[in-house]
Parts: structure tokens; C-alpha cells; sequence
């Protein structure tokens, strides 16, 4: 595997690298199980799964601390996992139950958790990423330095208020980290066929935002980057722009027509990058971890998904006076 | 144990579909994540992935069968080592049943229909005179030093001292961190003022004009409106959106429209439209502690004028709660904003003709003071509603339909709606007289509804 690192050369520990592979084996297993519930018909409406990008999120989460802020788009679930949200009311909101995280009002685009600083979720493409400029003009209000990580796709990087807010961002000088997850498509148009210069960091460069490509199927790679900026933001230095390259193995949404990328693309990407693979080969080829010790994980993680499941399963529907309420504080 | 894997749904509506291809065999061990088969609806087609380990010990349905139900068999995975058996595997069946939907729009119970309308200060209360301008930077400048988490943003707002000087002196007392000039950049900065608010700040965004606020329609609708609904009660938004609104004069159509129908019809956000001075103090002064995002419309030729304001130390206007301006027994004329202007010069004019109208200003458009229209309506049998917006979807229109449906047996004549008319504004001077609406236009619809 071209990308892969010896542990020797990087500062993360066994233990560091075991959390990484247990958090995006349960995005993977819950993205996986979400799926299967949509297939049933108890997840309804749209539906985004993550697969294939898990170390982005999960190499980045590496790097935050506790009032730090996060806001992504609308395929959010692996976002909200990453940064220790319930499962079970991640899952039971896909389901649209009272023990959803928004009590089932939200859905699966459209979750949030004040305790947990993330601020959605949200469904129209590039509206997150002045949101998140925002999140990140409170801190830098109140004089904290505390860091937004603000996320969007390549498909979002063509949105004019992406500009405005970079604009603004450095001339404030907010701590706010650009995520941009380029998987190459935006929803079934690739990169080649939306965008003219394809390397979106580099934009940064017109409002004196550094930036930096990032092979986001690594995590390491990722958690290296993600420190270097988050360093650049807590110093008061102003905004970031990382631009991991990720994959996205599942279709845009449920229903996909599959036409726009070849079966051997994908498979191609999967065989040869999968950022959970690599983390395996690199914990038994070090011998950091026994087979056995990794089945164990992907027992405990399978039990946690199944759990999640349930709960969403078993969740009862919101009570039908929750219609009129939440609508005013 | 075995398990069915079952025909998946792929889309919201998708009830049946093919299976196109299966990509393994009988026999055939899969990992979790493995892809098994490919279905094709005739919206799309889906990669098919097994979620659990196992050998497949059944095909259940032959590959190229259409018509294939969601929900139905088309295989049985079973533990590796396990033979498959016929009998009925631990199927999960999806009961996905509506509840049903209890009726929200009920006929209105018959209780009492009171005015909610009532003495806004102590009749002893010491008042001055002030413009609306004036009273407007009065209530900013008041939330500001009681809270350092009101900031004020907005093209102008500081150096320039405020396109309309509504910020005048604001940047020399609470200097460049809390009366922040921004690029002309509306979509952008609304969101960042959004966001901000979700960060436990309190901004006010002052739009140049609100035509600028179709820019940046989405935050404020999307972003603001929507997101304590969305997310459970867990992320209110309190912002004030505020800036100059309708028309001004000789400006065209691109600056010269009224949003107040707009902005009223999103639930989640709260609207204002003051008349007077003390109305604007104290209406804003509300708008900026709540805590939720206010939609705050003022007027640029009302700018200027004056009125008694109670000089109070801390004096607000509530929500909800309209202003009867002038008591009468023939007919009722409801207005805010700049179309009070004309209800009230109307009113004069008509106790010449020996007719005694009631004027209402209604100050909030969400929520709107019903009960002290229906309970002037049910006195006076006749309504004439003003407004200065198109007719199509109007206030007035709401205000006609509610009447109708909660007051309809004490109505003597057809409630009428003086609006704008349904035209883009015309920069001539003539054409734009004719296009606005006037205060002829609202003695002509009370005569009407008097039948005179």
C-alpha cells in the first residue's frame, strides 16, 4: 500500500491507533447497519452514508479539545459518531423516534448536540460553511481559543458563500478549519466535469487562507494535518483550509443509479486504500495486535451497532403534541 | 443462526424493484460490507451489501426477476459451518405503521374573544420626543451596554456611522469589535451571524435595505428559522435581522418592496413592523432579547419622524400584543408599519363624512394580535386591512380569511384589503404614485364597506 507509514516514523501510539481503528470500524458497521434499516423501510427520506471516508473524521477528532466546534452537511453520521455522540440516538433519529437526538424532528440530515458542540447537519450545500465561520467568530468574541472545524464536500467548494466566508474568515481572523472532503464527486458529477482547477486548497491562496492536500485515507496523515492547522488556529493565526482526498464507496444517497463511476473504480479504491484495512495491516504486521484481539473489537463494535439498532427499532414514535412544540425557544 | 436477507428499499417511494444481478453463488462465504447483488429501479440502481458474515445457504429469487416487492426474501445467509434448512429464518419484518394524524386545524372552540390591547406605559409616565432613528439607536445602544453579547454587523454600520445613520456614534462608543463593517457579502455574514448566535452571542444584522436579504434568504429561513425545530429545542438562534424595508421613493423595483408577507408566513421566526417611535424602542429593544431570530422592518421615510417616546429606564413593547390608535364604532382599519400612516390620516378624514373608524396597529406580524382584530370586528361588523405590499398572499389576505372563518356572522360587508398594487415599481414619478398605495385609497375601501 503506497500510502502506508511505519508507526516508528510517527509520534501515534498502539493504543492511539487501536482507538482509530475501533472508531471508524463502528462508522463503518453503523453506516452499514443504517443501510440495511433504510432497505427495511425504517429509515425513510434521504439517507448519506459515510463509508470509505471514515479517517477523515476520525483522524481530525484526534486533534480537538474539550468547547472546540464542528459543522458539516448533510452525510453526517460518521461526524457525529466521531465526536462521541450516542449511537443509539444517532440511529434512532434515522429511524425518526422520540429517542432521537432531535426527538425526530431533524432526520438524518439534520442532527445536533449542544453537549457535544456539533452544530449539524444541515441539508443545504455550503450553508454550513459560514455557519461554522460563525461558530468560530463566538470563540474568537469571547477571546477563547477554542476551533471550529468546518466541513464540506468538493461539490460545496464551488458554492459563492464558501468565498464570501473565506474572505471574511481571514480578514477577522477566525479559528475556523476548512475541511474540504473532496471524494471527487458531487453528488454524480466528478470533479473533472464541475470544476476547472481541481485542487481546492490552493483558493485559499486568493484570500491568504494556507491550505494543504491531505490523503484523507489515512489517519495518520489526516491527525498529522489536522494538528498542524489546529496549531495555526489556537495561535490566532486565522483559518486553515485542509483538503482531504477521500473516497466514497456507496452511492450519493439510497438511490444511486451507479452510471457516473466504473464498478472497477471503486473497487480498485477499496482493495488498495481503505483506511480501516490499513490500520489492520499495520497493527498485525507490527504485531501490535493479535487477530483475536481485533475480533474482539469488531465483536464489541458489532454488539454496540446492534444495540443502536434496537434502540432505534424499539424507540417509540415522537408523541404526536411534539408538533407544535420546539418551534420557539 | 440464518438470516433472510431481504429486497431493500432504495428510495422513499420505491415499493418493488429487479434483481439485476447476483453477485454470489450458493455455497459462496461473504464478509460483512461485501457487495452480494445489484437492484435496479426506475430511478436507480444499487450496489446490494451484505451486513453480516456468513455462507450463502439459499437464493431465494432468480437473478433478472422484476417485480420483486420491498421486504421479500431473496436469500438466507447462515452461520459458516451451518447448513441452511427451510424453515423460517429470524426474519426482521420493517411495521412501519402511519399513526395516524390527529386534525390540527379544528374549527376554533368558542371561547371569549378579548382585546389584548392596553396601556403600553403609566399614564404618569415622563415622555419625550424623539424620531424613529433616533429611537432605534437608543434601544440598540441600551441592549448593548446591558449585554456585551449584542454586537451590531452590517454594510456601513460604522465608519460610514450607517447608510440610513440608524448606527450614527455607535462605532465611537463600543468601537470595532461590536459594530463590525462587513463586505458587501449578505449571504456570507448572515450565515456567520447565525452561527455566532449558536455560539451564545446576540447579533444584530442590519440589512442596507432588506431587498439585500433575499441574498441571504436561505440563512435566515434554513439556518435560523428552522434549526430549534430541527434539532429538538437544543439550538435557538437569537439575532435580530433589521434594516429598512418597502418602499422608499423614486428607487424602482429592485428597492422598493415590502417583505412583510414574506417573513410573516415562516413559523420559527417572529416579525415586527413599528410605526412610531416608542413602538421601535421598545419592539426592538424586545426583538434583541429574545431568544429567537427576529425579523425587525422599519421604514425610511418614517425615519424621520417624530413622536412622544416615555422616557423610562428600561421600557419594551411585547410581541403580540397590537396598538389601538384611535377608538370608533364603524369600522375597523388594521394596519402596521408605514400603512398606519394612512390608516390614521384616512380615520380623519372620514369623521367629515360622519364615519368613526377604529385603527389598529397591529406592531408584530408573528405573532399577530388576533383577538384585538376580531374583538374590534365583532364591535364595529366592517374591516378594511392596509398595507403597503403586493395584494397576492398579503397580511390583509390572512387577516380576511381569519375574520371569516372566526368572526363571520358579526360581519356586515366583505372585508377589504388595500395594498400596493400588483405591479413592480416604476421609477416615474407618476407611474409610482399610482402604483403606491394612498390614504384616498383607504377612504375609498372604508366607504365601500360602509356601503356610503
Amino acid at each position: 500500500m503506497a500510502t502506508k507509514k511505519t508507526l516508528e516514523k510517527s509520534n501515534i501510539s498502539k493504543n492511539d491507533l487501536l482507538q482509530y481503528y475501533r472508531e471508524m470500524l463502528l462508522i463503518r458497521r453503523f453506516e452499514e447497519k443504517a443501510g440495511q434499516l433504510y432497505g427495511m423501510g425504517l429509515i425513510g427520506g434521504f439517507c448519506h452514508l459515510y463509508i470509505g471516508q471514515e479517517a477523515v473524521v476520525v483522524g481530525l477528532e484526534a486533534c480537538t479539545k474539550e468547547g472546540d466546534k464542528r459543522i458539516t452537511s448533510y452525510r453526517d453520521h460518521g461526524h457525529m459518531l466521531a465526536c462521541g455522540m450516542d449511537p443509539k440516538g444517532v440511529m434512532a433519529e434515522l429511524t425518526g423516534r422520540a429517542g432521537g437526538y432531535s426527538r425526530g424532528k431533524g432526520g438524518s440530515m439534520h442532527m445536533f448536540s449542544r453537549e457535544k458542540h456539533f452544530y449539524g447537519g444541515h441539508g443545504i450545500v455550503g450553508a454550513q460553511v459560514p455557519l461554522g465561520a460563525g461558530l468560530a467568530f463566538s470563540d474568537w468574541y469571547k477571546g477563547n481559543d477554542n476551533v471550529s472545524f468546518t466541513y464540506f464536500g468538493d461539490g460545496a467548494a464551488n458554492q459563492g458563500q464558501v468565498y464570501e466566508t473565506y474572505n471574511m474568515a481571514e480578514l477577522w481572523n477566525l479559528p475556523v478549519i476548512f475541511v474540504i472532503e473532496n471524494n471527487g464527486y458531487a453528488m454524480g458529477t466528478s470533479i473533472k466535469r464541475s470544476t476547472k482547477s481541481v485542487t481546492f486548497f490552493g483558493r485559499g491562496a486568493a484570500y491568504g487562507i494556507p491550505g494543504e492536500q491531505v490523503d484523507g485515507m489515512d489517519v495518520m496523515a489526516v491527525k498529522a494535518a489536522g494538528e498542524k492547522a489546529v496549531a495555526h488556529c489556537r495561535a490566532g493565526k486565522g483559518p486553515y483550509i485542509l483538503e482531504m482526498m477521500t473516497y466514497r464507496y456507496r452511492g450519493h444517497s439510497m438511490s444511486d443509479p451507479a452510471k457516473y463511476r466504473t464498478r472497477e473504480e471503486v473497487e480498485k479504491i477499496k482493495s488498495e486504500k481503505d483506511c480501516i484495512e490499513h490500520v489492520r495491516d499495520l497493527l498485525t504486521q507490527g504485531g501490535l495486535a493479535s487477530d483475536e484481539e481485533l475480533k474482539a473489537i469488531d465483536k464489541s463494535i458489532k454488539e454496540i451497532v446492534n444495540e443502536a439498532a434496537e434502540f432505534a427499532k424499539d424507540s417509540p414514535e415522537p408523541d404526536l403534541s411534539e408538533l407544535f412544540t420546539d418551534i420557539y425557544v | 443462526m440464518a438470516t433472510e436477507v431481504l429486497m431493500p428499499a432504495l428510495s422513499p417511494t420505491m415499493e418493488e424493484g429487479t434483481l439485476a444481478k447476483c453477485l454470489v453463488k450458493e455455497g459462496d462465504k461473504v464478509k460483512s460490507g461485501q457487495i452480494i447483488a445489484e437492484i435496479e429501479t426506475d430511478k436507480a440502481t444499487m450496489e446490494f451489501e451484505a451486513t453480516d458474515e456468513g455462507t450463502v445457504g439459499k437464493l431465494l429469487v432468480a437473478e433478472g426477476t422484476a417485480g420483486v416487492k420491498v421486504n421479500t426474501p431473496i436469500a438466507v445467509i447462515v452461520d459458516d459451518g451451518e447448513a441452511y434448512s427451510a424453515a423460517p429464518a429470524a426474519a426482521v419484518v420493517a411495521a412501519v405503521l402511519a399513526a395516524p394524524v390527529a386534525a390540527v386545524s379544528a374549527p376554533a372552540a368558542a371561547v371569549a374573544i378579548v382585546s389584548r390591547a392596553s396601556a403600553d406605559w403609566p399614564a404618569d409616565a415622563p415622555m419625550k420626543t424623539m424620531t424613529v432613528r433616533e429611537a432605534l439607536r437608543e434601544a440598540m445602544a441600551e441592549e448593548m451596554r446591558a449585554n456585551p453579547n449584542v454586537f451590531l454587523m452590517g454594510e456601513e454600520v460604522g465608519e460610514y456611522q450607517g447608510a440610513y445613520k440608524i448606527s450614527q456614534g455607535l462605532l465611537d462608543e463600543f468601537g470595532p469589535k461590536r459594530i463590525i463593517d462587513t463586505p458587501i457579502t449578505e449571504m456570507g455574514f448572515t450565515g456567520i451571524a447565525v452561527g455566532a448566535a449558536w455560539g451564545g452571542l446576540n447579533p444584530i444584522v442590519e440589512f442596507m435595505t432588506f431587498n439585500f436579504s433575499l441574498q441571504a434568504i436561505d440563512h435566515i429561513l434554513n439556518s435560523a428559522a428552522k434549526t430549534n425545530y430541527m434539532s429538538g429545542g437544543q439550538l435557538g438562534c437569537s439575532i435580530v435581522f433589521r434594516g429598512t424595508n418597502g418602499a422608499a421613493a423614486r428607487v424602482g423595483a429592485q428597492h422598493s418592496q415590502d417583505f412583510a408577507a414574506w417573513y410573516a408566513a415562516i413559523p420559527g421566526l417572529k416579525v415586527a413592523m413599528p410605526y412610531s417611535a416608542a413602538d421601535a424602542k421598545g419592539l426592538l429593544k424586545s426583538a434583541i432579547r429574545d431568544g429567537n431570530p427576529v425579523i425587525f422592518l422599519e421604514n425610511e421615510i418614517l425615519y424621520g419622524q417624530s413622536f412622544e417616546v416615555p422616557d423610562l429606564p428600561d421600557f419594551t413593547i411585547p410581541f403580540g400584543k397590537a396598538r389601538i390608535w384611535r377608538e370608533g364604532s364603524d369600522v375597523t382599519i388594521v394596519s402596521f408599519g408605514i400603512g398606519m400612516k394612512y390608516a390614521l390620516e384616512a380615520a380623519d378624514l372620514l369623521t367629515k363624512d360622519g364615519i368613526s373608524a377604529e385603527v389598529i396597529d397591529l406592531r408584530t406580524l408573528r405573532p399577530i394580535d388576533y383577538d384585538t382584530v376580531l374583538a374590534s370586528v365583532m364591535k364595529t361588523n366592517r374591516c378594511v386591512t392596509v398595507e403597503e405590499g403586493f395584494p397576492v398572499g398579503s397580511i390583509g389576505d390572512h387577516l380576511a380569511s381569519t375574520i371569516m372563518q372566526r368572526a363571520f356572522d358579526h360581519l356586515d360587508a366583505p372585508v377589504v384589503t388595500c395594498t400596493g398594487k400588483d405591479v413592480p415599481m416604476p421609477y416615474a414619478a407618476n407611474l409610482e404614485k399610482l402604483a403606491l398605495l394612498t390614504t384616498a385609497d383607504v377612504v375609498a375601501a372604508v366607504k365601500s364597506v360602509c356601503y356610503r
